[in-house]
């Protein structure tokens, strides 16, 4: 029985660090720039397709890695620039429909380059189970759960200790103000969109390992990031943590005792009760609109 | 017998007392302005009132009926119209369409017979555009009857608000700074304008910062500062009240 | 609206009349066909989308249950191929009004994503209960009948589409230019001033939504029967972001840019498959580009351009 729980909450926490990285991503662009970056679950597949792509090349594990996050970083930022800037303050369908583009041009190039293949990674020490009463972890896990976990505390100090941190946290609170105590709002878009792009290949580095990559794997990953960032209230950095581990725990606890077939409904479920019931997510305020 | 009637309304934002306590009754018929500097409170007492926000304490009654928390469609079924201070126009309509929207009530709204085009429906939408026009005109805008509404100027949309408000054929109407950011010589014609819909038998509340506008057409004025209610009389009354000179006037005259 | 706005009509029955004896070869009647139901399921949709202003992320989901209400009720119960029809109509409608009140009242991204879930539960439904669906695989369709008389080649599937587009057309252009879209347009335009002069925005956008799923789901059981089979692929999020596109890349609040659009990215495909292989980069790229550079969309775009009314 407690076996049981603890083996699904482990693989529940688990996916939901990815899923929190994907947030935190979506929470950081949605500040900057109001967009929704549909192409978010894009950067988790080119991070596990890039990692597995570097070190098969013979690259050094470190080195695969540095590589597979910052390629899927620059990648972010020329999105931004070629895209997402030249159509400030367009329609929230047409944003849509541009980061859409953009994760179809990803993946389209992912398959030209990489194939359509199914890749894994070795996990990055060892692939002997940890016991917990019962329950198996597995030391990748452990690597999920703890990258996560420092990648959280250096954002916190990122956005409450250093000038660039508050300067962006600035320009979601108010644009114009921001600009005009002298914050350079371009660079905030192009930081916000760069760190998305890493966090998301991150998470998809981190989790290969577990659970496999292909070219088709970021768009179930982004849609679950996403509802992760709106589980948290939109906008929300703490919130999007909370609302990954939610939904990813949730998942394993609905595949493992209600349904497996509807693993993949259960976020979508669970997003739909909370913006039916609490439609302002778990952390975010109250609003009143000026007029 | 009063037609609105304002019994110690309050609303909080979070800790911030927009409106507190505030209690005054307008006549049917009248001219009732609201003053006070800015921040005062104006602007959310209309929000109350039209039932854009939900007050958190106090009362509103229209007619003796209680009508504080109504939502503004229900409103708008009570014949109380508005218009904003910052413009709310329709921007992807035309602008005779944006006065026929304020018939909204007054029209069959079908969806089947709209999108079977029913004789009749279109009749009386053609009348409608007729009558919207009618109402241009009596606003001043004769010759932007077919243009868009985003080509037209800033003093111009002011108007067409009004001329849509009183297309909903309102008992009562709210105006919000119909003058602010108009020039002296369209600042008369609005000024004109108020007095032709007070005249035509329409209750009009007004919230205005030209003095010379709210003296001229004022029956009663309501002053506010800090949310509060500072004092509430005729035009002479309030002149010549020596809190209302300290915290208001004074500062500018 | 201008009075010219029926004008484009005429154009639409006349190409609709000349085309099937102008195509080369079934494969464009074929092309034809898929184009004018697209474009009945657009002009829906952009009523909700362009005019109303409301977001839909998942409107492939009622397309969905159209089309397997048309496969599963007549296979598995033996329903006339109308009354299945009907009944996913009905049952689309019922579910598009259940969830309807409580997504309307959220607004941008929340409603982005509360449609998107529901597609998106919709479309796993479809591939878990494989004992009635036929799971991934998908299922065959049986022909549909019409008095008496079955519809079975290209051509008189083509005139009954072509009926449908030519009255889709005409409803749209009625229903912006009354008292109804005048409602949804000023709720589009500014949600509290349409609210001050009256209009229920919730019960208008309510009923767009419900309207528009209808459509979907009615030209979904059109689709079923001409394809001749049903797959979960109809209710997949791509296809969703599809018809979203053909809306905007048509132009939002134009209803000959849903005619457009959806002539236009229907045909796309087929365009592609010339680039072996780098189809999906470069269909990516044409949904960028076309935004970046037109976010208005074609028809107002060029509408815009040559001074002349939509």
């Amino acid at each position: 029985m407690l076996a049981q729980f603890l083996q699904f909450l482990f693989s529940g926490i688990t996916v939901g660090a990815t899923y929190a990285l994907a947030a935190l991503g979506f929470t950081l662009i949605y500040n900057a720039s109001n967009v929704i970056n549909f192409a978010q679950g894009e950067f988790i597949m080119l991070g596990g397709m890039l990692a597995v792509f570097f070190t098969q090349a013979g690259l050094p594990l470190p080195m695969a890695l540095l590589l597979a996050i910052l390629i899927p970083a620059i990648v972010g930022v020329v999105v931004e620039k070629l895209a997402i800037e030249p159509v400030k303050g367009a329609e929230t369908v047409t944003l849509i429909i541009i980061t859409i583009g953009a994760s179809l041009v990803i993946r389209g190039l992912t398959t030209v380059i990489f194939g359509k293949g199914t890749h894994s990674l070795p996990a990055f020490s060892g692939e002997t189970p940890i016991e917990i009463l019962g329950a198996t972890l597995m030391p990748q896990s452990l690597w999920v759960l703890g990258v996560t976990a420092l990648v959280v505390i250096a954002l916190w100090y990122f956005f409450n200790r250093t000038l660039q941190g508050k300067a962006m946290l600035a320009t979601s609170v108010n644009r114009l103000a921001a600009e005009l105590v002298g914050i350079n709002t371009g660079w905030v878009l192009f930081m916000s969109f760069a760190m998305s792009a890493a966090l998301g290949a991150l998470g998809g580095i981190l989790i290969t390992p577990i659970t496999l990559t292909s070219y088709d794997v970021g768009i179930m990953l982004g849609l679950k990031g996403f509802v992760a960032a709106v589980v948290g209230g939109l906008g929300n950095g703490l919130g999007a943590v909370v609302g990954g581990l939610l939904v990813g725990i949730l998942e394993a606890m609905g595949a493992g005792y209600i349904s497996s077939a509807y693993k993949d409904a259960i976020p979508f479920v669970l997003i739909l009760l909370i913006l039916f019931f609490m439609p302002r997510g778990l952390f975010g305020g109250k609003s009143t609109d000026r007029v | 017998m009063s037609m609105l009637e304002v019994k110690d309304l309050s609303i909080h934002f979070g800790g911030v007392k927009a409106v507190q306590n505030v209690t005054f009754s307008i006549d049917s018929g009248i001219v009732y302005s609201v003053i006070g500097p800015n921040g005062a409170g104006k602007t959310t007492l209309f929000n109350l009132i039209t039932g854009v926000y939900k007050p958190t304490t106090g009362e509103i009654k229209l007619d003796g009926e209680s009508i504080g928390g109504k939502s503004p469609n229900e409103l708008a079924t009570r014949g109380v119209a508005r218009t904003f201070q910052n413009l709310q126009i329709c921007m992807n309509m035309s602008a005779v369409e944006n006065v026929m929207v304020g018939a909204h009530l007054r029209l069959d709204r079908n969806l089947i017979k709209a999108a079977m085009r029913f004789p009749a429906l279109k009749r009386r939408d053609a009348e409608l555009r007729e009558e919207a026009a009618e109402l241009m005109r009596f606003v001043g805008l004769d010759k932007y009857v077919e243009t868009r509404a985003d080509a037209m100027s800033y003093g111009a949309l002011k108007r067409l608000e009004i001329a849509r408000a009183l297309a909903m054929k309102p008992r009562l109407i709210f105006l919000d700074e119909p003058a602010a950011g108009l020039n002296p010589k369209e600042t008369i014609e609005v000024d004109h304008l108020v007095r032709k819909i007070a005249e035509s038998g329409v209750t009009v509340v007004l919230v205005e910062h030209d003095m010379k506008m709210v003296m001229n057409l004022s029956d009663r004025i309501l002053v506010l500062n800090y949310g509060k209610k500072l004092a509430e009389g005729t035009g002479e009354e309030i002149r010549n009240n020596p809190d209302v000179i300290a915290a208001y006037l004074g500062a500018h005259a | 609206m201008k009075k010219n706005a029926y004008f484009g009509l005429t154009i639409v029955i006349a190409i609709l009349l000349v085309l099937p004896f102008v195509v080369p070869n079934s494969f464009y009647l074929d092309l034809a066909v898929r184009m004018a139901i697209n474009a009945v399921i657009v002009l829906g949709l952009n009523l909700l989308i362009g005019f109303a202003g409301q977001i839909s992320l998942g409107h492939a989901g009622f397309l969905g249950i159209g089309a397997y209400a048309s496969a599963v009720l007549p296979t598995h119960f033996g329903w006339h191929p109308l009354l299945a029809m009907g009944a996913g109509a009905v049952i689309t409608g019922a579910l598009a009004a259940l969830v309807a009140r409580p997504i309307f009242k959220l607004k941008g991204h929340y409603l982005a994503m509360a449609t998107l879930g529901l597609g998106i539960i919709i479309n796993i439904a479809l591939r878990n209960e494989a004992q009635w669906t036929g799971g991934p695989d998908g299922m065959p369709v049986p022909a549909m009948g019409l008095f008496g008389f079955e519809l079975t080649n290209d051509k008189q599937w083509y005139w009954v589409v072509a009926l449908l587009l030519s009255v889709s057309v005409w409803a749209s252009l009625n229903l912006i230019d009354s008292p109804f879209g005048r409602a949804l347009r000023a709720l589009h335009g500014s949600e509290v001033a349409s609210q001050v002069v009256g209009v229920d925005v919730v019960r208008y956008k309510v009923a767009i939504f419900v309207m528009s799923a209808v459509f979907a789901s009615l030209m979904g059981s059109v689709t079923a029967h001409y394809v001749g089979f049903v797959s979960p692929n109809f209710a997949d999020f791509f296809h969703s972001i599809e018809l979203v596109t053909m809306v905007v890349i048509g132009g939002m609040a134009s209803v000959y840019g849903s005619l457009v659009g959806a002539v236009l990215l229907t045909a796309l495909p087929q365009a592609l498959a010339t680039f072996e292989g780098w189809e999906t980069v470069v269909f990516g790229a044409i949904l960028m580009l076309s935004m970046i550079f037109m976010p208005k969309g074609l028809v107002p775009t060029l509408a815009a351009k040559f001074g002349k009314g939509d």
